[in-house]
């Protein structure tokens, strides 16, 4: 298990560096406190039958988490730029190893998300199970398996100036037609096109989480598919990004 | 030798390789058979260009050829580094942030079966001094230590250098090359590439000179030094043909520029002695190391172009 000291000085890495740190973590909270805290008596957002805060709390986890797990690739186009993936490849450091460290890392900083955005939403008066939470945690963790993939494939895809504009745009995208705004209704163009995407059920994965009702058969094959689909997308940007000439 | 292994070295046969580029194929290496025994500290000599890198990259693994065979130790490349018998300074190359120089050396030796010791290879780099440092405050200099540290973390018994002391200044290079010597004499093997012929001249016994590609010489410094070791001279002398200095002894070729004159010369010392005799009135006399390249180009000047 000679990938594991890697992996824990990728954590080490990830919580040492301060911005890196505070923008993933802080921002969702300052997004949160913002909107949330002026309509904190609003009990039926867009009648949704959810509280707004809560509401809230659940669609900023979907979007921060959903940061989280992309920003990896910001930090794989960095090390790739200065030429520390080369320097890794002459050692014998795994692929697994390596996809290993860049996951368990973003995982780590979903989880703190997670955490830090159910605190603010205890501050904003959001009530919640503990067994529900839990469930509705171990949802989103499923769910997030897709955009570990994208993150280690844009981080192999694209240059350091690239990367930034292509995550937080795509991020956002994601999550507008996952629903983390506001409701996206049970009908219509949005809905259907909504359903098709790994982060709406990122979002559904919250809200069914907290209603106490399982995930649709539709969510896992539609998480399922993307994951695999992103996996082979990873899979070969790494090799192609590997065997090129540097 | 028992073990077939331990006696063989580093075998490179009939490797080529060829990028694709805008301009059309560019044939960056062109069939090189190098065969380098154990303990052997090799110079690959070369101006830019020459294919060292790209020779090195697939020396490595990092890089398949189009042809051609690499074998390390009886291995495939992959193997010998998997087993920490490989250690690397690439030619670029940053550390990343957010470790101090331990920790990085700490984590990098994880990933070796059986590396050297973290305080035994600080003490041989000279990092023991900034070891609690974080690699995102290090000078240039430093940098360059950490890498040579990682390089040699693993333990290995044949180490690559690419350019090794490209980005270092005058003291640090002369300990890089004193730490380099006091591991070749534990009787590891070295390959480095260089631009520099002093620094293959003082730091190899042997000395692979490459151009365009291919191996053009390989042998021991001296003899490597006498075939490139081109000099210029440099002299005010109105009044002499180009032709007539062209047939001093050691001179190659010569020619005019204005009152002064140049003179190419394979051995200088014997131009110069030849040129006071004959023609005391020579003033203003320079006589400066010529530049590799056009020493490299002399040599391959019947082959192909590859352009």
């Amino acid at each position: 298990m000679r990938g594991l000291l890697y992996t824990r000085y990728e954590l080490v890495r990830a919580v040492r560096n301060r911005r890196f740190f505070f923008f993933s973590l802080g921002f969702p909270l300052v997004f949160y406190y913002v909107i949330a805290s002026p309509q904190r008596a609003n009990h039926d957002f867009a009648k949704s039958g959810l509280s707004l805060p809560l509401y809230y709390m659940v669609g900023l986890i979907g979007l921060g988490t959903m940061i989280a797990m992309i920003s990896t690739g910001a930090r794989i186009a960095a090390e790739r730029q200065v030429g520390w993936t080369r320097q890794l490849r002459i050692t014998p450091l795994t692929t697994r190893d390596y996809f290993r460290a860049k996951i368990l890392t973003a995982y780590m900083m979903s989880c703190l998300t997670i955490l830090g955005l159910t605190i603010a939403g205890l501050t904003l008066g959001v009530h919640l199970a503990a067994g529900r939470w839990l469930g509705m945690v171990a949802l989103i963790l499923v769910s997030l398996a897709p955009f570990a993939a994208l993150g280690v494939m844009l981080g192999h895809l694209l240059n350091v100036d690239a990367i930034g504009p292509a995550t937080g745009g795509g991020a956002s995208l994601l999550a507008f037609l996952g629903g983390t705004w506001f409701p996206l209704g049970h009908s219509g163009f949005l809905f259907e096109l909504g359903r098709l995407l790994p982060s709406y059920w990122l979002v559904q994965a919250a809200h069914v989480g907290l209603t106490g009702h399982g995930w649709p058969a539709r969510a896992w094959l539609t998480i399922a598919a993307w994951t695999v689909l992103l996996t082979l997308g990873a899979v070969y940007a790494f090799r192609r990004d590997t065997q090129r000439v540097a | 030798m028992e073990d077939t292994g331990a006696g063989a070295g580093i075998s490179l046969a009939g490797l080529t390789k060829t990028f694709r580029s805008p301009e059309g194929p560019v044939h960056a290496v062109r069939g090189i058979d190098v065969e380098i025994a154990r303990g052997q500290t090799v110079a690959l000599l070369g101006p830019n260009g020459a294919g060292k890198s790209t020779t090195i990259d697939m020396l490595l693994g990092l890089m398949p050829p189009d042809a051609g065979t690499v074998s390390v130790f009886d291995r495939e490349p992959r193997a010998a580094i998997d087993a920490g018998l490989v250690g690397a300074m690439l030619q670029t190359g940053a550390l990343i942030q957010y470790l101090s120089v331990r920790e990085l050396l700490t984590m990098v030796a994880g990933m070796f079966p059986a590396p050297a010791g973290i305080g035994e290879v600080m003490a041989q780099t000279g990092l023991v001094r900034i070891a609690g440092r974080r690699t995102q405050k290090l000078s240039g200099g430093e940098t360059q230590r950490v890498r040579f540290a990682i390089a040699l973390i693993s333990n290995p018994d044949l180490l690559v250098l690419d350019e090794p002391t490209v980005a270092m200044d005058v003291e640090s290079r002369r300990e890089f090359w004193d730490a380099m010597r006091a591991f070749a004499a534990r009787g590891k093997t070295v390959l480095f590439a260089t631009h520099y012929l002093e620094e293959a001249d003082q730091n190899a016994d042997r000395v692979i000179l490459m151009a365009r590609g291919q191996v053009v010489a390989d042998g021991p410094p001296t003899e490597i030094k006498g075939r490139v070791g081109v000099r210029t001279l440099r002299a005010t002398l109105p009044g002499v043909e180009a032709g007539e200095l062209a047939q001093l002894p050691g001179a190659n070729s010569a020619e005019r520029r204005g009152d002064a004159v140049v003179v190419v010369c394979a051995d200088s010392d014997q131009t110069i002695r030849a040129l006071l005799d004959r023609f005391p009135a020579a003033s203003d006399i320079e006589i400066t190391g010529g530049a590799l390249e056009d020493a490299f180009l002399a040599l391959t000047a019947d082959e192909p172009s590859v352009a």
